[in-house]
Formats: structure tokens, C-alpha cells, sequence
């Protein structure tokens, strides 16, 4: 066989990327101030939806990151930088974790003293959940995720340099110490942040219900980036239908995935019929939250299902971008299910308030890959991986 | 041996790239009937023969969601309409409960009938034979060759057009492949007399060989120990008293419940005078009375105790329950005659028991009220 050789010379991307990014982020950020002076506490609580948001994709892609380098995947190594831009956003995760620290007594009902004190069931809890533990933690996660972040992405920068295969070695080890860490940071994320919104509620399947929305996001993430990407030409040539179809087939795969832990913990606490469980369903089954419910069947299980289930659609560059930026939306909703009931019991609360945050985390984001690009090779070309990646067919 | 008739051509290659680009030009030339043989799966070549997707999804497709859709109904037959049991509180059609089945069965369905359409639609199974097995070309492709091979009945198809476009995508050999004559006047044996004997005969010795075994070779004994208790039964000759009766009377003097013993026989005026009526007025005992006397009574006495007998002179008819006799006579003096009878009337003891009869009596003196009303009673 002969042997393809791959040609890499950068190309920025548009500055309009960032003018776009900025509008939004502009935009988004009048929102957010505006929410917190009328109303603080439901500003809060999009605060709270945005955060584990923007954790999903960014840490979701760290973690595809490093799935990548410890299964020794060949495919996604010519556009692994896309991924490892997003990464970064772990660097802005504290500017959004600060409003919450402020506004924590709205939020979380178990810290108030006065309540726990009351309350048997949060008093037993209160050596987990106490506010003093829960500020160590989010920082200790955010530590832990900084650093392999910061770790990876230099081994994998110098290598553009320097060529060396040890890096990749060093990487695969690094990933193998990361990937526990992610289990159990992204399933304490989850508890911490959207469960203990209802501190007497408890679900023992929550940490993978976040897990698998987070896969979910941060895989249609980096779906959106690589096809933008490569349909304009900013990434070696030879990348075709073929890792198009992995991408939208992991997608598919974890859209059945959060399909199944979603339908597992509602089936399980329906069965069981225990009151100290049920009544979370049954507050998104009031009012209209009964159609938000139904709804997030269909906007985050059936609509992308069938939009996926067919091979020309995975393999169709447009029509996988509408999917994943599809998913992402279902991402946002299905927070909007976990986080919103617990503010607005009545029925779904929506009007501009809610507009903030996905307006400024996609500006953020915009802006954030086009400084990053600017700086980095758009390609990993010292990876050892990348020829046998461009040449990957199913 | 008649001549032989061609099936196809077919050309053995060496390298994976070489059968892909002979994939693509036999697609360039036109033909359409002809495979492609690897001896395993060779990415892309489905694009380089220009295949066509497979349908096999389709039928998956309609397969899983048509049994699942039958199964759903099947559940809700037999769970809300046909016989509704409750489990757990939950309601009859409780569709939540019913997903992991239904995923279930659409899964087993879908998969086994995309295999089974797989085999008997697309293989067109079954067939007796191919005129590849045995030849040269199938050892070659299934060791560590890639083989092409172009059928007869092609439309484009031409013994020296085709020789000479397998020579020029430089296939190693090229090797004609005939149909096997035996195979094609090969005639089913199995409807011959002698093979359906033989079928019969090894059914006839089965059944007796099971027979056999199941009733002589490995006889057990039916499992009857609950039958064989050591207790005494019912009507079972007793070894132990002396009167050899298993069964035994109460002791002496034993009163069974309801059974109290009339103590009055023969004396309806000592009844009359030591009698109570125990059972007081109510609308039960008045029900109750007037549901045995319509039934035990009135064919006589007639449904008013006028006496005037529904029987028409068969017997005759008895004196009015109305005179003044009867309506002065205390409810034991009653409950005597309905007890011991009275000239013709015979005894009613066995057809109605002690509560019953006071009850009767109790409508009886409701019968006579009503029959001889005074001015005051309407008032």
C-alpha cells in the first residue's frame, strides 16, 4: 500500500467566531446581572443549571480525552484537540461556581441551620451535607480536574514539538489515574448539585443518570466542533463519513444509554411506591410540569433515537451537526427537569431569565475556542496515532 | 452425461486492493450479477460493488416494533380485561411494568426473525446444493485468496468478454465453474414408499423402546405417601375399641348445638303453658317467617291462613288460623302442633328447626292481626 501522507498547515478560524461568541456572551451576561437583582434566587437556580452544563461538556471532553488515550483509540486522535479546547473551559468553571457560593441559602434548603436542626432525616445527613464539606469538595473537584486537565494538554502540546511517543505513554498512565477520579467526581457532582436540591430525596442510580447526560453533551459538543471544523477545512484532510459515523454512533449509543439509567430510576422508585422517593416524580408531575415530563421523552430519547438510528444520518455531516446541537438542547432541558421543579413547584417557569445562561456558556465557549485556536495547533500532528487515525475506515 | 451448463466465471486475486478495484470495474463494465468472495469482511467493498443497503433492517424494524405493539395488547388483554388481578396496588394496565418485557420481546422477535429472513428470504435457504461447494475457487477464498465470480445468466454476460476483463484486472486464475448435473436431476428421496416404511418403522420402535423403558426398564412407584397415613379413617374398621367401630358416638347426654330436645311430646297443653316464643319481632324474623310459611304452610293453610287449600280438596282443608281459637292459643301451644303435628297434619320438625318455627309462629300472629284489624289500629 502506498503511504498517504497528511499535510497539516493551520488555518485560523474566522474572527467572526468571536464576535458572535462575544454578542452572546455580552448578551448573556446583562441577563444573568439583571436576573440577580430582580430575583436572586431563581437566577440561582439557572446559575445552578449552567454550572453542571457547562461541567458536563467540559469535563465530559477530558474525560473522552482520556478514554481515548487509554483504549489506545486510533480514530479520534486527528481531531482529539477539539475536545482538548473544550477542556479549558474547566479554568472558567470557578467565575460560574461564585454567584452560587453567594446566593447558597436560596438554592439549598439544607443550609440553613435552623431547618437542619428541625429535620431528623437532614440532620442525619448533615455530616455529608453540611456547607463548610460541600465548599471542599467543589473546589477539590475542580482541583483535581485542573490538574489532570493541565497535564494532559501539555504532554499532548509538546509533542507537537517534539514528536516524542514517551508523552503518549505518560498520557495513557495520567488517563488511567483520571478515570476513576472522573467516576466519582462526576458522580458526586451530580449528588451534590442536583440532588441535594431535594435533600430528603435519594436515588441511588443518580451519579450515572448525570454520568450519562454528560457523555451525552460533551460528545455532541465535540460532534458540533468537528464537523464545523472539518466541513471548512481546518483539520487534515482524509477525515470523512466514516469517524463521522463513530461520533454519531457513540452519541446513538449514550442517547439509548440515558434512555435506559433514566427509565431504570423512574421504574424502580414506581414500583417501590415509597412515599420519601415518589414525591419527586410527582412534583414534576404537577401542573404543567406533566408535560415537561412527557416532553423530555421525547426531546431527549425519541427525537434523537430516530434522528440517529439510520446509518446515512451518522454519516451525513449536517445531519448529525443538527443532532448534536439537538442533544445539547436536551442536555440543558433535562437539568431544566432535575434542577427547575424544586424552584417553581406550580408548573414550568420560563421567560427571560432563563435565556441567560445558554446564551452566555455558548458565548463563553465560542470565545474560549477561538483563543485557544489561535495559540494551538488545531491538529495533535505529533501524535503517534494521527496517520493510522486519518486512514480509519469502518 | 449430458454437457454441462455454466454457472459463471470466476477469478482468483491475491491482494484485498486488487478484488476492490476489479469490484469497481466490474461495476464500471456493467454487470450486475456477480459476488464478491473474501475470506473475511472487506471494508468498503459494499461501495465498491455498489451494493445497495441491506433491506434485513427494515424487517427488523417491522418485526420488533409489530410483535411489541401484539405484545402490549397481549398485556392489556390479559392484565385489564381478561382476568384483572391486582399486584402491588398498581393499576391494571400499569404500562411502566410492562417496558422491560416488551423491550424483551422486541429484541428476541426482532433478532430472530431478521435471522430467519436472513436465511430463508435472503440466502433462500433451503437449497440442496451450490455449484461452488467443492471447488477450487471456495478453498481458495475461504484460506487466503479474494475471488470474483461473474454468473451466467447476467445480463452482459459473454464467456470471452468476461475472460478478458478478468485478465485485465489481472486475476491470478481463472476458473469456469459449471453447475453438477447430478445436483440439478437430483430428485427428493423422500417421498419414496421404501424411505416412508423405514420413517414408520423407526417410529413404531421408538415409541415401543419408550414404552419399554418408562414402564418395565425404570418403573418407579407413584408417589402416594400422603394417601397412606397412619390415622384412622372414616367408616375404617377400628383395631383398638372393642366395638370395632372407628367412628364414635358423643358422650351420653350430649346436646349438639341448635338440636334442644322437645320435652312436651304428647302434651300440647303443658307446651302451650311452659313455651316462649324466645325469638322477638323484627323485621328479620317476620322476613324469615313468612318466607317458610309461604313455602311449608300455605299450600294448606293458604298464604293468609284462611285455610282455604291451594290443593283443591286433595287433602282436606284445614280449619282458618283465624278462629278464635287459634288466635287466643299461646306461641307454645303453636309451636307444639307445628312441632308434633295435628290430625292430618303431619310433624314439620324435620323441615324446619326451633328458630324457624318461632319465627312462623311470629308471622302467624302477624297474619292474624292483620286479617282481624280493629278501628284502633288504624289509628
Amino acid at each position: 500500500m502506498s503511504t498517504p501522507t497528511f499535510e497539516y498547515r493551520k488555518k485560523e478560524i474566522p474572527a467572526k467566531i468571536q464576535s458572535i461568541g462575544i454578542a452572546l456572551l455580552l448578551i448573556g451576561l446583562i441577563i444573568v446581572i439583571c436576573g440577580y437583582i430582580v430575583s436572586p434566587a431563581r437566577m440561582a437556580f439557572n446559575n445552578i443549571i449552567g454550572f453542571t452544563f457547562i461541567i458536563s461538556v467540559v469535563v465530559g471532553a477530558l474525560f473522552f480525552v482520556a478514554i481515548e488515550y487509554l483504549a489506545g483509540a486510533v480514530w479520534s486522535a486527528p481531531f482529539r484537540r477539539a475536545a482538548e479546547f473544550l477542556t479549558y473551559g474547566i479554568y472558567l468553571l470557578p467565575l460560574l461556581v461564585i454567584p452560587l457560593f453567594m446566593n447558597v441559602h436560596d438554592v439549598f434548603h439544607w443550609t440553613h441551620p435552623e431547618v437542619v436542626n428541625a429535620d431528623k432525616v437532614l440532620k442525619a445527613k448533615a455530616p455529608y451535607l453540611n456547607i463548610n464539606f460541600f465548599v471542599i469538595r467543589v473546589i477539590a473537584f475542580m482541583a483535581v480536574w485542573m490538574l489532570f486537565q493541565f497535564i494532559i494538554t501539555r504532554n499532548s502540546l509538546k509533542q507537537d514539538e517534539s514528536k516524542n511517543q514517551n508523552l503518549t505513554t505518560k498520557n495513557i498512565k495520567l488517563s488511567a489515574v483520571f478515570v476513576p477520579f472522573f467516576a466519582l467526581t462526576i458522580s458526586f457532582t451530580g449528588i451534590d448539585w442536583l440532588m441535594s436540591l431535594e435533600p430528603h430525596w435519594f436515588s441511588t442510580i443518580f451519579g450515572i443518570y448525570y454520568f450519562s447526560g454528560t457523555m451525552l453533551a460533551s460528545l455532541a459538543a465535540i460532534t458540533v466542533c468537528v464537523v464545523y471544523l472539518n466541513e471548512n477545512g481546518y483539520l487534515v484532510k482524509g477525515l470523512n463519513e466514516d469517524h463521522y459515523y463513530s461520533l454519531g454512533a457513540l452519541m446513538f449509543a449514550f442517547t439509548n444509554f440515558w434512555a435506559y439509567i433514566a427509565f431504570s430510576q423512574f421504574l424502580l422508585i414506581w414500583y417501590a411506591n415509597l412515599p420519601e422517593e415518589t414525591f419527586w416524580f410527582l412534583q414534576r408531575w404537577e401542573g404543567s410540569w406533566m408535560i415537561y415530563s412527557i416532553g423530555l421523552i421525547f426531546v431527549h430519547f425519541v427525537v434523537p433515537y430516530f434522528g440517529l438510528l439510520t446509518q446515512p444520518s451518522k454519516m451525513d455531516p449536517k445531519r448529525l451537526k443538527l443532532m448534536a446541537i439537538w442533544i445539547l438542547f436536551a442536555h440543558y432541558y433535562d437539568l431544566y427537569f432535575l434542577v427547575m421543579p424544586t424552584y417553581s413547584r406550580s408548573g414550568v417557569a420560563f421567560s427571560w431569565f432563563e435565556l441567560g445562561f445558554p446564551a452566555l456558556l455558548v458565548g463563553l465557549l465560542m470565545v474560549l475556542f477561538y483563543q485557544i485556536s489561535k495559540r494551538q495547533n488545531l491538529v495533535a500532528i505529533g501524535d503517534p496515532k494521527l496517520k493510522r487515525g486519518i486512514e480509519f475506515r469502518l | 452425461m449430458s454437457a454441462k451448463i455454466l454457472y459463471g466465471y470466476s477469478g482468483i486475486f491475491d491482494t484485498p486492493n486488487q478484488i476492490t478495484h476489479a469490484a469497481e470495474k466490474a461495476v464500471e463494465h456493467g454487470y450486475t450479477k456477480f459476488d464478491v468472495s473474501t475470506p473475511y469482511p472487506l471494508h468498503g467493498m459494499n461501495k465498491a460493488m455498489n451494493l445497495k443497503p441491506s433491506r434485513l433492517g427494515y424487517v427488523a424494524f417491522v418485526a420488533g416494533l409489530s410483535f411489541a405493539v401484539t405484545f402490549v395488547l397481549l398485556l392489556w388483554w390479559m392484565n385489564a380485561v381478561d382476568y384483572p388481578v391486582v399486584y402491588g396496588g398498581k393499576p391494571f394496565f400499569s404500562f411502566p411494568a410492562y417496558i422491560p418485557l416488551v423491550f424483551e420481546v422486541l429484541v428476541l422477535s426482532a433478532s430472530i426473525s431478521t435471522v430467519l429472513a436472513m436465511l430463508f428470504v435472503f440466502f433462500k435457504f433451503p437449497n440442496n446444493s451450490h455449484p461452488l461447494h467443492g471447488t477450487e475457487y471456495m478453498k481458495a477464498v475461504s484460506s487466503d485468496k479474494y475471488g470474483m465470480l461473474i454468473q451466467a445468466d447476467d445480463p452482459k454476460f459473454n464467456e470471452i468478454d468476461v475472460k478478458k476483463y478478468l485478465e485485465s484486472v489481472h486475476a491470478v486464475k481463472i476458473i469456469p465453474i459449471y453447475w453438477d448435473n447430478d445436483e440439478i436431476n437430483h430428485k427428493h428421496k423422500i417421498l419414496e414408499p421404501k424411505f416412508i416404511l423405514f420413517l414408520v418403522a423407526v417410529a413404531i420402535l421408538n415409541s415401543a423402546m419408550v414404552y419399554f423403558v418408562y414402564n418395565k426398564v425404570l418403573y418407579m412407584v407413584p408417589f402416594n405417601w400422603m394417601m397412606d397415613q397412619q390415622k384412622q379413617s372414616a367408616q375404617q374398621h377400628s383395631l383398638i375399641f372393642s366395638d370395632g367401630y372407628g367412628m364414635r358416638q358423643p358422650v351420653e347426654g350430649t346436646i349438639a348445638r341448635g338440636y334442644l330436645p322437645y320435652e312436651y311430646k304428647g302434651q300440647p297443653d303443658l307446651a302451650g303453658q311452659k313455651l316462649v316464643n324466645p325469638i322477638p319481632v323484627s323485621k328479620a324474623s317476620l322476613t324469615l317467617g313468612q318466607k317458610k310459611f309461604d313455602t311449608y304452610c300455605s299450600p294448606c293453610h293458604d298464604y293468609h291462613g284462611t285455610g282455604n287449600s291451594r290443593l283443591r280438596g286433595q287433602f282436606p282443608n284445614p280449619p282458618s288460623l283465624h278462629s278464635e281459637k287459634v288466635r287466643t292459643w299461646s306461641d307454645g301451644r303453636i309451636y307444639a302442633v307445628i312441632t308434633e303435628g295435628q290430625n292430618v297434619m303431619p310433624s314439620y320438625a324435620t323441615q324446619l328447626n326451633p328458630d324457624e318455627r318461632w319465627a312462623v309462629i311470629n308471622y302467624i300472629r302477624a297474619l292474624q292481626r292483620a286479617m282481624n284489624a280493629k278501628e284502633s289500629d288504624l289509628k
